[in-house]
């Protein structure tokens, strides 16, 4: 049914001809338990064009959270490897910047310090001047213009979110990670949140992979939506091209007339 | 800034009502915001002391008894009755020995005062006398003549508070950096957690019998003020524990959020620490110091009474060796100065708390 499905949706898949910009091969995450090794993850492939916007969907504790931050470098990997852009991946950086489901800004910091935090360590040879620059103009751009100095306590959830979207921008990294970033918000700001990111991305063309799971907002936002399977074992059970015309408008989306069967087949995944 | 600072005092609140009653808003509310915040702890002040002069008027009652009884055997009648008189009339010399009731503690503090505006007249009067001598004598390298009459209760309290701050900074540069580099290293803090555990609960007295031994040795050749080295390095000591359980508390408790934070931004050691880890262990570095603080102030009184080093717990001791009629009077008042200087320490340090954690 699925497959049918899908050659309705997809008759043609157009061949990318963007360069590879993160690739997992074979990985695998085993966390060893008194009662035997427990595995996450095993034989999991995944390549990402460059300029790409991937969400990756599944059910709580599928392990797409932990695939993150594997790619993150937060989190070891057991088999395998990453590579970004060619070079296997060795621990955390900043060329493969995150945005937690917490806010996680330093409470004690401003806006600005909390962006500039990062900025330093990426660009420690610019100019004072420069650096403010590009913080100002990130925090502009999701909406921030006026808050600069506030501090990041005196915050609302919302607009904490939205300093570490331009926290995540302002590093220029390769890639984005977005551990569902907008899993705490409620639906209003959640909705805000996703123009907001569409709008910068849109400009930046980062290489963006973001594990969610809410259908809607992996259709909304992405290029590809992968499905994983539910662990333990998990692995990529299906993906599926969302060829929408960019920059995206929540309403034209919605219309479309493709819009329901991207989410039919989606859902009929998810729920089997 | 002045607004926070009444705001995180606890001085606004209790104002407020006030304010609002005299500006005629919400009037009846206030009025009840007023009998909660004001008459009721006024009325629980009364009834203390009500309790307390009966008590002391029964004690009295009982001891005075007993002193006539015990004349009455020892010289017949008419010892008894010279005894009643002696006592009725208010005679120093015979007064029942016990709790003083209120109003004598009153008089006590009243006459404290007195004493201590006759010794700070005589000490001006003392100064004025060997100023002129003094610059001959500084000027010649010499050490100045001071005052060394006897110390009013003013002096005791402010030596008290020299010393406890002086333990308690001494307390803060050794727990705090201690705390940091404990609180960093697992391995660190899982070897030295059984010396901690151990000295925590050691009793202030043998810590002070152990400074004794070493400022004896260390300081045997030099004549600064050896008692006030040994009660300040003991309160120091004894103090100093909730801030260096706290403060590695705090640095091996950074949220994990923070720590994935600073390793995506490939932060440096130095960053790690100054910019992430201390700034979010703060608010419980300064927890351990108002606990601290609080702990130096409780054992400073115990420690002045054994060291013989100047101070309220030496005052104590004195005015109870002292046997005087008004001694128990004074010692009493004491204690509600201890009480009360315990209170305003402890409420600064929340003030400051308050300021440092940053989850308004």
């Amino acid at each position: 049914m699925s497959v049918i499905a899908k050659d309705i949706l997809q008759p043609e898949i157009i061949e990318d001809t963007r360069p590879d910009m993160l690739v997992c091969k074979d990985i695998a995450k085993i966390y060893p338990t008194p009662k035997g090794d427990y595995t996450v993850l095993s034989d999991l492939q995944l390549t990402i064009k460059k300029g790409e916007f991937i969400s990756i969907i599944g059910h709580s504790g599928c392990g797409k959270s932990t695939l993150l931050t594997m790619i993150a470098g937060l989190n070891d990997i057991s088999k395998g490897a990453v590579y970004v852009d060619g070079n296997e991946v060795r621990g955390a950086g900043p060329d493969r910047a995150v945005v937690f489901q917490s806010p996680s800004l330093f409470p004690w910091m401003t806006a600005l310090q909390n962006v500039m935090i990062g900025v330093k360590q990426v660009f420690p040879h610019a100019t004072k001047k420069q650096k403010q620059d590009i913080c100002k103009y990130y925090l502009d751009k999701v909406g921030l213009g006026n808050d600069f100095n506030k501090r990041a306590s005196e915050l609302s959830q919302g607009m904490q979110q939205r300093v570490g979207i331009a926290r995540g921008f302002a590093l220029k990294p390769k890639v984005l990670l977005l551990d569902e970033p907008f899993g705490m918000l409620d639906s209003l700001t959640r909705g805000e949140l996703q123009d907001v990111l569409l709008e910068v991305w849109q400009k930046e063309q980062i290489t963006a992979i973001m594990v969610t799971h809410d259908v809607d907002e992996s259709i909304f936002l992405a290029d590809r939506v992968i499905m994983m399977t539910s662990g333990p074992y998990a692995k990529i059970g299906d993906e599926l091209r969302i060829p929408f015309e960019r920059p995206r408008n929540r309403v034209d989306i919605l219309e479309h007339p493709d819009y329901y069967q991207y989410r039919g087949y989606l859902m009929d995944f998810l729920n089997h | 800034m002045k607004e926070r600072i009444l705001q995180l005092t606890g001085i606004q609140a209790f104002l407020a009502p006030w304010i609002s009653v005299i500006k005629g808003e919400e009037v009846q509310k206030n009025v009840q915001a007023l009998l909660k915040s004001y008459i009721y702890p006024l009325l629980s002040i009364l009834l203390f002391i009500g309790i307390w002069h009966a008590g002391a008027t029964y004690l009295f009652n009982k001891e005075a008894t007993a002193k006539i009884e015990k004349a009455r055997t020892e010289r017949g009648e008419a010892g008894a009755l010279e005894m009643q008189n002696c006592i009725i009339s208010g005679d120093v010399s015979c007064q029942p020995n016990t709790l003083p009731s209120p109003a004598k503690v009153w008089d006590a503090y009243l006459s404290l005062l007195a004493d201590h505006k006759i010794i700070s007249a005589k000490k001006d009067a003392f100064e004025l006398k060997v100023a002129k001598t003094n610059e001959k004598r500084i000027a010649k390298g010499q050490d100045p003549i001071t005052y060394t009459g006897r110390p009013s209760f003013v002096d005791q309290i402010k030596t008290s508070l020299k010393t406890v701050f002086a333990g308690f900074l001494l307390a803060a540069f050794i727990a705090i950096p201690i705390g940091i580099i404990i609180g960093l290293s697992t391995t660190l803090r899982t070897s030295f957690n059984w010396l901690i555990q151990i000295l925590k609960p050691v009793s202030p007295v043998v810590w002070l019998l152990l400074v004794f031994m070493i400022v004896k040795t260390v300081m045997s050749d030099s004549d600064m003020d050896k008692s006030f080295m040994i009660s300040f390095i003991s309160v120091g000591l004894c103090s100093m524990w909730a801030t260096l359980v706290n403060t590695s508390m705090g640095v091996s408790t950074v949220d994990k959020d923070f720590v994935n934070v600073a390793k995506v931004l490939k932060l440096s050691i130095g960053q790690n620490i100054f910019k992430v880890v201390l700034p979010s262990s703060l608010p419980m570095i300064f927890t351990g110091l108002r606990i601290t603080l609080s702990v130096a102030w409780m054992v400073l009184i115990a420690i002045e009474l054994l060291a013989q080093s100047p101070g309220l717990g030496s005052f104590v001791w004195e005015e109870f060796q002292n046997g005087a009629s008004d001694s128990n009077a004074k010692i009493i008042v004491a204690m509600f100065v201890i009480g009360m200087i315990g209170f305003m320490l402890d409420r600064i340090m929340m003030v400051v708390q308050k300021m440092m954690s940053f989850n308004k």
